[in-house]
């Protein structure tokens, strides 16, 4: 079995992952979304590092969930902190941003 | 301890006294106790000078030189910046003379300025003062010098100005410090010729000992490094044509005058012409100026003096004049006559102000001479201090100013050849001065008597005006801090007035004793050691031939006494027809002497206008149009770039989400198509 079928099931995730982020309103599911968007590349670096036989793959996608799971953090603290100010849970419906 | 010991107590003495009441003045119990240690610093800071010269004179005459230092600055070649001084019996005769009537003065003050709005900031200004004067005085480095020659600069500033809140004080204020300034330059710029273009040393020994070796006899550096230093001597020293500051700088108290404007600061030029004497008698050409220019001031002032009509003003033309006989002197190498003159002049000009002081204390606060006369019996103790230091200015014979006004104009006499031009206008300028001396003495104290001082005799008291108000413009004030406070003084009433003005009394009466041609020559035996490298001083000390010395004595007393008589004669006798007729006479002449030779109509169309005219075009156009226009055409474009931007920050998430993710798609789509 080759990589090209890992790159491909990354591919496929990465975009389910993708989609998810543009279509849905929700900043829960986005949260999400993007999980799978960042598992997606663990996927591929850990497909890369068997190709080459080296672990550097493996450290460097033990160091994204690392990341992934601070980014959760803020991520649900944001919700929560939404949650308890009675704000939209709707990302189009917080634009304050707006320049 | 060593004479450089006793030099850094009495340098730091005044410091900390300024210190300590600008941090704990409020705190203190007491009405006058700030301005008491104030004054008990520069007592002790004149104890440490005492110390210093009793233990200079324990060493042998050949072994008089002292340097010490404090910090380096910076060294490295050709730059040595130290905080060096330079203890040699010149510095502690300017120590000596500096504390003294400094502590004389500040005693005096503690009464003057008593009920001021500003009592405690006065005293510590003027203790910096003092520490900056002896900073300058004992400086053995050009950096300390100039420093000092700054920090002094700030201090006449802000004691010029320090009744803040009277326009015409701080405008006068301004006017010295602008003055001054050109001197600060031309002192750095001197410095500058001589050490960074010659000697490659800032240590004055150095520079001393190497001068003769790096520039030729009147070589052009070392020419035009000495006129810069005079123009720095000038401006300090109030000499044509940085003059114009020193009449002005009366509007500031009356002790400030004293002690500022008459005994210390203005006399540093001087000072510092004796100091720097080896630059100078390696560049005969600059000392020449020097003695020209002081023979010009000596004169010019002398006439306008004779017809101003604010009694502080007659005083500070004269403190011109006689500085211009100091600068005259230490130019033409006579050292010691010129320092002997600055020592009995800071005692009988200092005498005269505080005197002036006490009848405007009893005018209450006015200060024309117009206004003023017959003191003489409601004010008898000021009239003998004012007569006193009137006759020694006028150089009365056995006086202080007598013999030290003398020896200045015989050595120049001695010296022969054009010196003797200095020589017949000094004694031209000695008439002058008891002509108008006397005209101050005689219409202030003789005549009729005037309101003041009927009421003051008949009834004791002290005259107080409705308002307070302005002398100069007579516009009204009132007595908060900013303005002079309500109190009057005279000295007959005041202790501490009175204590110093009698211990300057007694000082310019027997000071000219310690120098009295054929009987002792104590200044000259003295400061010796400090002109010992300098052959043109040994031989104009000994120059003048017997019958000259003999001649110029009687001369004097003759110079004197005419003049003296000739002021009874038009302002006793005939006060009220000679000078009115003299004033319709020669109107043009009047009108030259009092307008003061036109020199700040002169200064007004040359300098000061063309500066306000640029100054105006900068503000209104050249800031309004060009700079604004830069600065505001920034703001434009930036706004106009940032409006575009902003569009696409519309606050839509999954907007910015998608344009991320397209040029993720773009970037990975360009390395792909690389790839193949």
């Amino acid at each position: 079995m080759t990589v090209a079928w890992y790159l491909v099931v990354s591919a496929l995730i990465f975009c389910v992952g993708a989609g998810g982020v543009l279509v849905r309103r929700s900043p829960l599911v986005i949260l999400l979304c993007l999980e799978l968007m960042l598992n997606a590349g663990n996927l591929a670096l850990i497909g890369f590092s068997r190709m080459t036989g080296t672990a550097d793959g493996q450290v460097f996608a033990i160091i994204v969930m690392v990341v992934a799971a601070c980014e959760v953090v803020v991520g649900l603290g944001i919700i929560v902190a939404l949650y308890r100010r009675r704000l939209p849970i709707d990302v189009d419906r917080l634009r304050e941003l707006s320049g | 301890m060593s004479p450089t010991t006793w030099a850094w107590i009495c340098l730091a003495l005044p410091l900390a006294g300024a210190i300590f009441n600008s941090f704990f003045a409020r705190s203190l119990p007491g009405e006058r106790t700030a301005g008491w240690i104030g004054t008990g610093a520069i007592w002790l800071s004149f104890v440490a000078a005492c110390g210093a010269f009793a233990s200079l004179m324990a060493h042998n005459a050949d072994d008089r030189t002292f340097t010490s230092t404090a910090w380096d600055y910076a060294n490295s070649v050709g730059v040595d910046a130290k905080m060096t001084i330079l203890i040699d019996p010149l510095a502690i005769f300017m120590m000596l003379v500096v504390s003294g009537v400094s502590a004389l003065i500040h005693t005096y003050s503690v009464t003057y300025v008593w009920k001021d709005n500003g009592f405690a900031r006065f005293f510590v200004y003027l203790n910096f003062f003092v520490f900056s004067m002896l900073l300058l005085v004992m400086s053995g480095n050009f950096v300390p010098l100039i420093i000092g020659w700054a920090f002094v600069g700030a201090a006449s500033y802000m004691l010029i100005s320090f009744w803040y809140r009277r326009t015409t004080a701080t405008r006068a204020g301004i006017k010295a410090f602008v003055m001054n300034v050109i001197g600060d330059v031309g002192l750095v710029l001197g410095t500058y010729f001589i050490v960074f273009r010659g000697t490659q040393s800032l240590d004055f020994l150095v520079t001393f000992h190497r001068v003769d070796t790096v520039f030729a006899p009147n070589a052009g550096d070392l020419v035009a490094g000495c006129i810069l230093l005079l123009v720095g001597a000038f401006a300090k020293s109030a000499q044509i044509p940085l003059h114009t500051w020193l009449p002005d700088a009366m509007e500031g108290p009356t002790p400030v005058s004293a002690l500022i404007h008459a005994a210390t600061m203005v006399t540093a030029g001087v000072y510092l012409i004796a100091r720097m004497h080896p630059l100078f008698e390696n560049a005969t050409a600059a000392a020449d100026v020097g003695a020209v220019v002081g023979c010009l001031t000596l004169i010019v002032a002398a006439t306008i003096a004779l017809s101003q009509t604010d009694i502080k003003r007659v005083i500070a033309y004269s403190t011109m004049s006689q500085i211009g006989y100091m600068i005259m002197a230490v130019s033409a190498y006579a050292y010691a006559a010129g320092l002997f003159h600055l020592f009995t002049h800071a005692f009988f000009k200092a005498l005269l102000f505080m005197a002036a002081g006490s009848i405007i204390g009893a005018m209450g606060g006015e200060q024309s001479l117009d206004r003023m006369s017959g003191f003489r019996r409601a004010l008898p103790f000021t009239f003998i201090c004012f007569l006193g230091g009137g006759l020694a200015l006028s150089a009365f014979p056995i006086t202080a100013g007598y013999f030290s006004k003398d020896d200045v104009l015989d050595l120049l006499g001695g010296e022969g050849g054009w010196h003797w031009v200095l020589y017949v206008l000094g004694y031209v300028g000695a008439f002058l001065t008891a002509l108008y001396t006397f005209r101050m003495i005689f219409r202030a104290f003789f005549g009729p008597e005037c309101a003041e001082a009927r009421e003051l005799r008949e009834t004791g008291h002290l005259h107080h005006p409705e308002h307070p108000f302005n002398p100069d413009t007579h516009e009204e004030e009132d007595t908060n801090v900013g303005f002079p406070g309500p109190g009057h003084y005279i000295a007959e009433r005041e202790r501490p007035m009175k204590i110093a003005m009698y211990t300057l009394l007694v000082g310019c009466i027997v000071n000219g004793l310690i120098q009295i041609p054929f009987v002792d020559d104590l200044v000259n035996d003295y400061l010796r050691p400090s002109f010992a490298n300098s052959p043109l001083y040994e031989r104009v000390i000994e120059e003048p031939s017997d019958t000259l010395t003999v001649v110029g004595l009687i001369l004097s007393a003759v110079i004197s006494i005419g003049g003296i008589a000739l002021a009874y004669f038009i302002w006793v006798r005939r006060r009220d027809t000679i000078p009115q007729r003299f004033r319709m006479r020669f109107r043009p002449l009047y009108e030259f002497s009092f307008h003061k030779w036109y020199f700040d109509e002169l200064y007004d169309v040359v300098f000061v206008r063309p500066g306000t005219t640029i100054g105006r075009f900068a503000a209104n156009v050249f800031e309004r149009v060009v700079i604004d226009g830069l600065v505001n055409g920034t703001i434009s474009v930036v706004r106009a770039g940032s409006t575009v931007v902003r569009a696409a920050q519309d606050g839509f998430l999954r907007v910015y989400a998608a344009l991320l993710l397209l040029g993720l798609a773009l970037v990975a789509l360009w390395f792909l198509l690389q790839s193949t």
